[in-house]
């Protein structure tokens, strides 16, 4: 049998080229006669605007162009609402520039073009704006309030959408519960703060009559599509290209920023390229942010400890608009329940808007926020009952023979919430083993007769992953016996050029370095959505995987005809296709590629061997027989999952908090991950460092704090404090391999895993370490000066 | 050492600059205020350094300016006239085989996105200059002025040993 690649820990493809510097991001593609965009923001939370002078920034030389939206003709449309909803019944989608009145800070109110970036900066300081302040809605807690101000003046209490889910019956369950317990929780903003920021460059090409946009962006076809529906071009008149991405983590898949609509509108009109590169402070106030909720939970469980029914009313903060509707807070929602057999569960939120930069999916997605809700609950019924945490979870857990198990809640694709397969006790006996659990009691007993606070926290989650709709894939083998391979999906660091290349490899025979993935272009694969939601590898892998295997069949049919030998016993390997037993009856790959395409003309060294062969005999009929399909190894499969998959995990950590100053630091960390079959381990670990540095990030040192005039006030990298490599701990990652029975390959989602139960965790380690001091975290993220607080809280309760 | 070319004073608009990049005599008109990044990526089309936060916090600008590494968004090109200055396109050449430094990335999966790279790589390329033998603790503390969203360091950390045992054993001269 010839090598596998699924499953190996192969070096990756793209490596080589952004070793060298030879990546090709937006920002490194310089055109011919090309200009550069700048982008004026409001400096007001929200406000009138009363007037724009813009008359001295178009008079500076250089500028050659300076839009408002009195300029925008029939492109000023509010950005398409892209996953409505009917509980969404006040959506407000934001105007590529500002008309009468602005939002947030950040929100674009003028687009300058000139000759190159510093001049266009300079002519937004010439812009005058007029604005009439008014009252500013700076958090979710004041929206909600009796006779707040209104975000929008037409949306009565600044609701946006309101939505409740039931399962089971927890009323009658709480009536009789032998413990009842109720606490509000807390999450604060954050944001994923990729390394690149966001950047349009744009073309019109007057003789093709053809727009061409790079985007850093995680969703170029449906931003093909729309912007052909903007700027009524037939769709493939629009060629959309995410080249390499710098990091994504969510806020890419949103469409459309402004930008997206103003860069290639201001190419059209000068029919000159255009450039606009997002600063980080542009970053920090204009793209998408997420995490805020406030959840009043409600739980109650027997005295074993059994958890019998919750209910959780929480409010989402969505900033000043809802381009992604409300999925955000529909997955936190369904992810509450967690790996437990939760059968009794009301859900209700309200998704609140605030004037500040507008929510959107930042990678975790909603599911921070419910495990943290979740593990604090049952973390707090191991306390009440003074029971071990990780017995109350496994008395709680949904055992393996229960699959699939349905959680009764609508998931954000429209599905069922129906988990598909997992392991929940064996990842968690794992984790023990591993963190030593058992024997952390005597040295936390230790460490704290030497004055050191050592605590051990774990979080579990359940992820849905590998939602639809589809993706799609195409495999073709070149004459050169390499294969090309495209799917609409992008990719921003995850390697797809490596796993989808493992994954066709496997089928035709050949490395996976000489199978050459395209992600990204809408010219390469016309089909698809985009890389969201842990689903790229699930969905566009499993589609890549059809397409390899509908190649390979075509290609033993072929040289089964060539070889005069039966199909079965035809074989791929090394780049060659041969019969069983019978290696000098062999042909390249790239042999039976061209003799699948019966060409007149045929060049290079494969056809020049292929023709002295003579292996073709006189043949009746047509040169491509109607059995044969199309002309080449070719074809192009889709893949749409019946519903999602569902990956799980367990976290554990050892810390010591200095009490003295509010530090945390990190003794031990432990990543348990169960993401079905993986196909490339290296890849997946990973996949899990950095999410669980994003997770640590956003526990500890990550909060975006707006005064109350709707300012952000650590709008930079100085103020807001993202780890670096003297925070994160080293990561010890294992795995459980529990195959999702939905897909071919088996496999689950992995992308976002490892930010998701960080917060969890590290309030359960701070709770554990500080359990002398009695307290109990009940928000997130927290930072050294808050955990200081909290401490003095607790001290000064004891009169101390 | 290279010619020294006379520096233009700086109130004019534009003044003439000489610099050597990867071995190569540039000599050029700019404009006084562009950075020193803008320089390297849109006017020589050095494009592997890449630019981050512009407030010099996140390190992905990292180049070697007469062998030190500095952020090139912090500082302009005039200011660089005169100097050595080497990107992450002249630590291997075009047809040869990656640096050990490179290579040591490739193998631990020091990188995901591939943005923060070229500049962890030259601050890399430092450290190892001036410490061979770097403890973990020194690498992370040494690494701690570049920003990585994607790895969680941890494989850098990895890769920065791989490599600094390799060049030990090549008693290979890092600069």
């Amino acid at each position: 049998m010839a090598t596998r690649w699924f499953g190996a820990s192969i070096p990756r493809n793209e490596d080589p080229r952004l070793l060298r510097g030879k990546g090709t991001y937006v920002d490194d593609i310089d055109l011919p006669e090309q200009l550069h965009a700048a982008v004026l923001r409001s400096t007001h939370a929200r406000a009138r605007i009363l007037n724009i002078d813009v008359s001295a920034a178009r008079e500076l030389p250089g500028v050659h162009l300076v839009l408002t939206a009195s300029d925008l003709g029939l492109v000023l449309e509010p950005s398409p609402l892209l996953v409505p909803h009917d509980a969404l019944t006040q959506p407000r989608t934001q105007l590529p520039l500002a008309l009468n009145e602005v939002h947030y800070v950040g929100e674009a109110i003028a687009f300058v073009v000139a000759d190159d970036r510093y001049i266009a900066e300079d002519a937004l300081d010439l812009i005058d704006v007029e604005f009439e302040p008014l009252p500013v809605i700076h958090n979710m807690e004041v929206a909600v309030a009796e006779d707040a101000p209104l975000v929008h003046q037409d949306v009565p209490g600044n609701v946006a959408a309101h939505l409740i889910q039931t399962v089971g019956d927890p009323d009658a369950v709480f009536i009789n519960a032998p413990h009842v317990i109720r606490e509000t929780l807390l999450m604060d903003r954050g944001a994923a703060m990729p390394m690149e920021c966001r950047g349009v460059l744009a073309r019109w090409d007057a003789y093709e009559e053809m727009l061409t946009c790079w985007i850093s962006t995680q969703g170029p076809i449906p931003i093909r599509n729309g912007l052909a529906a903007i700027f009524h071009l037939p769709e493939h008149k629009v060629r959309v290209i995410a080249p390499d991405v710098g990091g994504g983590f969510g806020p890419k898949i949103m469409m459309f920023y402004p930008e997206e609509v103003l860069t290639p509108f201001a190419a059209i009109h000068l029919g000159r390229p255009v450039k606009w590169i997002e600063d980080r402070r542009e970053h920090f106030i204009s793209a998408n942010q997420e995490r805020s909720q406030l959840h009043e939970v409600e739980y109650a469980f027997d005295d074993q400890g059994i958890l019998l029914a919750v209910r959780d009313n929480f409010i989402h903060d969505t900033g000043a608009y809802t381009p992604y509707g409300i999925i955000v807070p529909i997955i936190t929602a369904c992810t509450l329940p967690g790996p437990y057999r939760l059968k009794n569960y009301f859900s209700e939120f309200k998704v609140i808007y605030t004037n500040k930069v507008p929510v959107s999916p930042y990678r975790g997605a909603g599911r921070p926020h419910a495990v943290f809700v979740m593990e604090r609950i049952m973390d707090r019924i191991a306390s009440e009952l003074h029971l071990d945490r990780t017995e109350v979870r496994s008395r709680n857990f949904i055992h393996p023979d229960e699959f699939p198990w349905d959680v009764g809640l609508i998931y954000q694709d429209g599905g069922p919430t129906r988990y598909d397969s997992g392991n929940y006790q064996a990842g968690l006996d794992k984790l023990k083993m591993i963190l030593d659990y058992d024997n952390f009691p005597i040295q936390q007993a230790e460490a704290l007769k030497e004055g050191r606070y050592l605590g051990l926290g774990i979080a579990y989650y359940v992820e849905g992953t590998g939602i639809g709709p589809y993706e799609g894939a195409q495999v073709r083998v070149e004459s050169d016996g390499r294969v090309f391979a495209s799917t609409g999906v992008t990719s921003q660091g995850q390697a797809h050029c490596t796993t989808f290349a493992q994954i066709v490899a496997d089928q035709l025979g050949v490395h996976p370095q000489d199978v050459m993935v395209t992600t990204g272009d809408t010219q390469a694969f016309y089909w698809g959505v985009g890389t969201y939601a842990s689903r790229a590898a699930t969905i566009a892998g499993s589609a890549m995987h059809l397409a390899a295997v509908k190649v390979r069949e075509k290609a033993i049919k072929v040289a089964a005809d060539l070889f005069e030998a039966a199909p079965e016993d035809i074989e791929l390997a090394d780049g060659k296709v041969f019969v069983k037993d019978a290696p000098h009856r062999s042909l390249t790959l790239g042999q039976v590629a061209i003799s699948a395409n019966p060409l007149r003309y045929a060049y290079g060294e494969n056809a020049r061997k292929l023709m002295s062969m003579k292996l073709a005999a006189s043949r009746q009929g047509p040169a491509l027989p109607p059995e044969r399909g199309a002309p080449g190894l070719e074809a192009s499969e889709f893949y749409s999952p019946p519903h999602g998959s569902f990956a799980s995990g367990v976290h554990g950590a050892i810390i010591e908090v200095d009490p003295k100053i509010g530090m945390v630091t990190f003794v031990k960390y432990v990543a348990v991950h169960d993401c079905g079959r993986i196909i490339n381990p290296m890849i997946v670990e990973g996949q899990v460092h950095g999410g669980v540095a994003q997770g640590i990030g956003g526990a500890f040192f990550e909060r975006l704090v707006y005064n109350e005039e709707g300012q952000l006030t650590n709008a930079s990298f100085m103020d807001y404090l993202i780890p670096t490599a003297t925070e994160i701990p080293t990561i010890v990652v294992d795995h459980l391999e529990t195959p999702s029975p939905l897909n071919p390959l088996g496999v689950k989602g992995a992308g976002e895993a490892g930010v998701i139960p960080v917060p969890a965790l590290f309030a359960s380690a701070i709770d554990n370490a500080l359990s002398t001091f009695g307290i109990r975290i009940q928000e997130m993220p927290l930072h050294p000066c808050r955990l200081y607080e909290l401490i003095e809280e607790s001290l000064e309760q004891k009169g101390q | 050492m290279q010619d020294q070319e006379e520096i233009t004073p700086l109130f004019t608009e534009e003044c003439d600059i000489a610099m050597t990049v990867n071995g190569h005599r540039y000599k050029q008109k700019v404009s006084v205020r562009m950075l020193l990044s803008d320089f390297l990526r849109h006017e020589l089309h050095h494009t592997g350094t890449h630019v981050g936060c512009e407030h010099g916090v996140c390190g992905c600008c990292t180049v070697l300016l007469n062998g030190e590494a500095v952020r090139s968004c912090l500082m302009f090109a005039v200011q660089a006239n005169g100097m050595v200055v080497t990107t992450i396109e002249g630590m291997a050449g075009t047809n040869s085989d990656l640096h050990p430094i490179q290579q040591a990335f490739q193998e631990k999966h020091g990188l995901q996105c591939g943005f923060c790279t070229p500049g962890i790589i030259m601050t890399v390329h430092a450290m190892l200059h001036e410490n061979p033998n770097p403890s973990d603790e020194e690498i992370r503390q040494e690494l701690s002025g570049n920003i990585c969203r994607c790895t969680g360091y941890q494989n850098i950390v990895e890769a920065v040993k791989l490599a600094a045992e390799r060049l030990r054993e090549q008693q290979m001269e890092v600069l």
